[in-house]
């Protein structure tokens, strides 16, 4: 049995971040290691402009939470697995928010400005700063190696339930499986 | 007491018959430039180098002006741009460390404004360029401020895998900024 779904909307907002996540990720660790090119200038300004794109997306979904609560967790659930979850969820909401943050304000302090898909100028929040600017790279790659260990706890989640527990609760976040009974 | 009086009035006579400026103040003197990467406007500059510049406000067009940058002064923005683009294939700085600016010509353009033309030479190249500036005099100081536009590429700077110019465009904005007090006779 499916329990209540989530919205197609906010399918579609998660599994649209996971997708860029997953490519952002091992870009940024790849280029942060090249030397000097115009491949890695390349790089990094489309690890900006994606970068920026999950900051967007993490604000339309946030908007969209207010107004459609996610559905509720079984029944059965013990209370330690509801604590860890939400718990778990919004570390990742507030990384899916410092993370980019970071990253913006990086690049302010290492005096490149963001600008988005090459046309929409990000305003600089902060000044030229070398000092600043190493930290916040530092600040960023800290928050990203603890992306890592919380996506790796969420995706063995919600394994775990599907193919242990086999509540359903990873079928009511996968697109497709609708069944005409959710919007 | 009666040498620093004939001073002051020689010094005043001077400004107000129209002096002529020829030294320097390096520490308030500047020239800078914005480059686009990736569409990204970045700002640099060059921390040394000479300018002999004389200019009478009174007659601006007998000015004339002789600048040498030290190209291996440059701040590219970062450190690591700042060793790229001394190598071989921007300024090269170990065969050619030096980009000077002659003056030729100086005109006015009205309304304050003027322009100079003159030959600047990087990397054993001379090519033909015109800055327009502005003049402005408070007092014994006189400041010169200018920009113009050249293309990286007619001089060969940034070649090889550099010449994308969808990475690193070929416009570059030159911005100068020269402070100048009477010439010290
Ligand atoms: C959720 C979004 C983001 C993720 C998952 C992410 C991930 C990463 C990762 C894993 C690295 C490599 C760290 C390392 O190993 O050194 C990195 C580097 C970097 N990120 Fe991000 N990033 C994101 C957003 C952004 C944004 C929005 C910007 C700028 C607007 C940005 C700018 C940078 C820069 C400039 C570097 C390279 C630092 C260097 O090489 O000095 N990132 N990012």
């Amino acid at each position: 049995m499916i329990p209540d779904r989530y919205t197609h909307t906010a399918i579609a907002l998660h599994w649209l971040t996971a997708l860029l996540i997953v490519a952002l990720f091992p870009l940024g660790v790849y280029m942060a290691d090249l030397a000097l090119s115009p491949l890695k200038l390349k790089l990094i300004s489309y690890h900006k402009w994606l970068g920026v794109t999950v900051f967007l997306l993490l604000l339309l979904r946030l908007a969209w939470r207010l107004g459609h609560k996610p559905p509720p967790l079984p029944d059965g659930m013990p209370l330690w697995q509801r604590h860890a979850a939400n718990g778990l969820h919004l570390v990742l909401y507030l990384l899916l928010f410092a993370i980019p943050l970071s990253g913006w304000l990086m690049s302010s302090a290492k005096g490149f400005q963001t600008v988005y898909l090459g046309v929409l100028p990000l305003p600089d929040l902060i000044g030229k700063d070398k000092a600043l600017g190493d930290l916040l790279r530092e600040v960023h790659e800290v928050l990203n190696m603890t992306l890592l260990v919380m996506l790796l706890a969420h995706v063995a989640a919600a394994l775990r339930h599907h193919f242990i527990e086999r509540d359903g609760i990873l079928a009511r976040m996968l697109p497709f499986l609708d069944r005409g009974d959710s919007k | 007491m009666m040498r620093l009086l004939s001073l002051l009035v020689l010094l005043a006579s001077g400004v107000a018959h129209g002096a002529e400026f020829g030294t320097l103040l390096a520490e308030k003197s500047s020239i800078a430039f914005v480059s686009k990467q990736m569409n990204v406007p970045v700002e640099g500059a060059f921390r040394k180098f000479t300018a002999q510049i004389v200019l009478d406000p009174a007659r601006p067009e007998a000015g004339r002006a002789q600048i040498e940058i030290d190209l291996a002064s440059i701040d590219a923005g970062s450190e690591e741009a700042n060793e790229e683009v001394k190598g071989r294939s921007w300024f090269n700085v170990r065969d050619f460390p030096r980009a000077v600016f002659s003056s030729t010509s100086v005109k006015s353009l009205g309304g304050g404004r003027f322009e100079t033309g003159g030959k600047l030479s990087i990397r054993g190249k001379a090519l033909e360029v015109r800055a327009p500036f502005t003049l402005r005099q408070e007092k014994d100081i006189l400041t010169v401020d200018g920009s113009f536009q050249l293309k990286r590429l007619d001089y060969g700077i940034g070649s090889g895998i550099w010449s994308d110019t969808s990475v690193v465009a070929d416009e570059v904005q030159i911005k100068f900024h020269f402070v100048l007090s009477p010439t010290r006779k």
